[in-house]
């Protein structure tokens, strides 16, 4: 401890007034001047610090691979919890009705009678419909984005279909119920009876809200997700068979037939049933257009009902414990019924796509 | 009798005349699918791409005439009374969307993370990579009744931490994927050279693959909370929505997509209006975060793949 070093350690502050008395306080937070080690000649270089701390890192690694393991064990809790509180909280209504709750048509909260077999229909003929009109369209542009399009246009369309995806749910029953309806109830809907009248599937009273139209939204919603899945799986299909089927003399549609789409028809089964799922399980913008009714009924004009709809409109004012018991045993269907699908959906698209880049639809 | 040539004679010459004719007619037959086809492909990229501008079209249209300022200052006003705006919707929907974000990140990473960098070729890593695809499939109204039922029935009210909750839910399992799908697209070399310098393994995954993924996570965790920003059923039970200001985690709470369906399915004008400039601003924040995206992807910033 020098002078001239505390002369120095007081200049280095400017704003404090020089003077005796601090100058007498500074041998006392004097520990890092005197513990100053004399500077060594040499200085352990940065690599040897790192092997030499690479003992106790084994700790650590092993404390961050189990801190990563339960993150990732989280994703299976997530699903065994949402199963078993489904399971939990349905079970009045799985004791009270049993298996007759899929086969009962009747809905009736007041006296406490539930049925689902309304719901159960209802989802399935919309998202029968809905995948009927996406498929052929969602395979039209996986075609022409992978075989016909110009490279300069791919990038942009791909880009829009996907676009549609991002738009939430709820907008688009918004976009429904204001231009949708109209135009269902006044142009579309007579058009539909005048042509396909005789057929028993455009009767009654056309509002504008129903079956046909929860369908017709479905079908846009679900697109993307078909579309880009099997344009993902049709460019997995090699290159070389193309060039084979187109060597042989085939058309191109010869060769789209043969050499891809029989090559990729097992993961655009996986394709259309993953939109299945997604429709399944669309709530809002269905709920906004269905018309909300209970009833089974074989014109596509009539006012339906689905599973995710009812939950929907009905849990939060639901009364009663075997009312609220009845929906989340909807609930829990819903979720069963999409993760089979989902499953199965899942390894067919992966069957084909092993190897290439996976994506998340 | 084989040796011996045969005179050509005009019956055996017509079948072959008539075959130039069949493969020629073939022919046509063949190029006429192709160009049907062709169009058809066509002309249904046409007929997906025009519902999208539409749709987009008017709600610009819609949602621009609607918008004011008042719409991003005011809280709704009572029924009949013309004006308000979506201020607190707007911001609840801050709050759940930082809420969801605060919880479903980090452990989206994470498992991402194990995936990649621990859990290659192990039975387990596969079992969750598949649950998280699952997962990813299960329809957000179920997620809303679970956790109505785990932490509303609880603590026997709606609030903004539940929805959050159920948000986060919602996630985790596209932020893994990508993050695991973004580590796989770094070199392996680069890992060996961390760690043949002696850094232990966590270092190596957070400073090294964790770093050079990091454009790509982003991107990810981007994609998954424009997903879960226009949900509205998981909230319904959940968040259950408030007409007034709230920023309690322990009660109800507004948030932009609830209102647009209250509005919406409402008989009011003023309030089909107010869905209308909600929506186009909802609209907005995922487009915007979905297209920057988009473009760093075209940067070259993220090789993987969208």
């Amino acid at each position: 401890m020098s002078p001239t070093q505390m002369t120095t350690n007081s200049e280095s502050n400017p704003s404090e007034p020089r003077s005796t008395v601090r100058a007498l306080e500074v041998p006392l937070p004097s520990a890092p001047a005197a513990g100053e080690p004399p500077t060594p000649v040499l200085t352990p270089s940065i690599i040897r610090q790192f092997l030499s701390s690479r003992g106790s890192g084994k700790f650590a690694d092993q404390a961050f691979a189990g801190l990563m393991l339960t993150c990732a064990l989280s994703i299976f809790a997530i699903v065994i919890f949402i199963a078993s509180i489904l399971v939990l909280r349905s079970k009045l209504s799985l004791h009270a009705f049993g298996f007759k709750f899929f086969t009962s048509q009747a809905w009736d909260p007041v006296s406490g009678d539930f049925g689902a077999l309304p719901f159960i229909y209802g989802t399935l003929a919309t998202s029968f419909l809905a995948l009927l009109m996406a498929v052929p369209l969602a395979l039209g542009v996986a075609v022409f984005l992978t075989e016909l399009c110009p490279k300069m246009l791919r990038a942009p369309i791909s880009f829009l279909t996907e676009l549609l995806a991002a738009i939430p749910s709820v907008v688009y029953g918004l976009w429904a119920v204001f231009v949708l309806v109209p135009m269902m109830r006044d142009s579309l809907g007579p058009f539909l009876v005048k042509t396909l009248g005789w057929t028993g599937f455009f009767e009654g009273a056309n509002f504008g809200v129903g079956m046909l139209t929860a369908s017709i939204i479905l079908a846009i919603m679900i697109l993307p997700i078909i579309s880009s899945l099997t344009r993902d799986i049709m460019l997995a299909v090699p290159n070389s068979q193309r060039e084979a089927v187109l060597a042989l003399g085939a058309t191109r549609w010869e060769m789209i037939r043969v050499g891809v789409l029989r090559n990729s028809r097992i993961g655009i089964v996986g394709a259309v049933m993953l939109g299945l799922g997604r429709a399944l399980g669309e709530t809002m913008a269905v709920t906004m257009v269905i018309g909300n009714h209970a009833e089974i009924n074989k014109s596509l004009f009539a006012p339906g009902y689905t599973l995710a709809s009812v939950i929907a409109n009905e849990f939060s004012e639901a009364t009663g414990d075997v009312y609220l018991s009845a929906l989340i045993e909807i609930g829990l269907a819903l979720f069963l019924v999409t993760i089979v699908v989902n499953t199965i959906a899942r390894l067919l698209v992966w069957a084909v796509t092993r190897g290439a880049p996976a994506r998340v639809a | 009798m084989s040796t011996k040539p045969v005179t050509p004679t005009p019956a055996m010459r017509e079948p072959t005349n008539f075959n130039t004719r069949r493969m020629k007619l073939d022919q046509f037959r063949r190029a006429t699918m192709n160009n049907l086809i062709t169009g058809l492909a066509i002309l249904s990229t046409v007929v997906v791409i025009t519902p999208l501008l539409l749709i987009l079209g008017y709600l610009i249209y819609k949602g621009a005439s609607s918008l004011n300022f008042a719409f991003f200052t005011q809280i709704p006003k009572p029924v009949g009374e013309d004006g308000g705006g979506m201020a607190n919707s707007i911001v609840g929907s801050g709050v759940i969307l930082s809420l969801a974000s605060l919880m479903g990140i980090p452990v989206g990473i994470a498992a991402g993370v194990y995936l990649a960098e621990f859990g290659r070729g192990k039975v387990l890593a596969d079992a969750v990579r598949f649950t998280a695809d699952v997962l990813n499939g299960v329809p957000s109204i179920v997620m809303g009744i679970s956790i109505y039922s785990l932490i509303v029935m609880q603590q026997k009210h709606f609030s903004a931490f539940a929805g959050g909750v159920a948000l986060a839910i919602m996630m985790v399992p596209t932020i893994t994927r990508t993050t695991e799908e973004m580590l796989m697209t770094v070199p392996h070399a680069i890992r060996e050279a961390a760690l043949g310098l002696g850094v232990p393994k966590w270092r190596t995954a957070i400073s090294v693959s964790l770093r050079t993924a990091s454009p790509g996570i982003i991107t990810g965790c981007m994609l998954a909370f424009a997903r879960v920003a226009g949900e509205t059923a998981p909230l319904l039970f959940t968040a259950f929505g408030n007409q007034f200001w709230s920023l309690s985690l322990t009660q109800p709470i507004a948030a932009l997509p609830l209102q647009i369906y209250i509005y919406a399915t409402g008989p009011y004008d003023e309030w089909h209006r107010l869905a209308w400039a909600g929506s186009l601003v909802l609209i907005m924040l995922i487009m915007v975060s979905v297209t920057l995206v988009r473009i760093f992807a075209n940067r070259g910033v993220l090789k993987g793949g969208s």
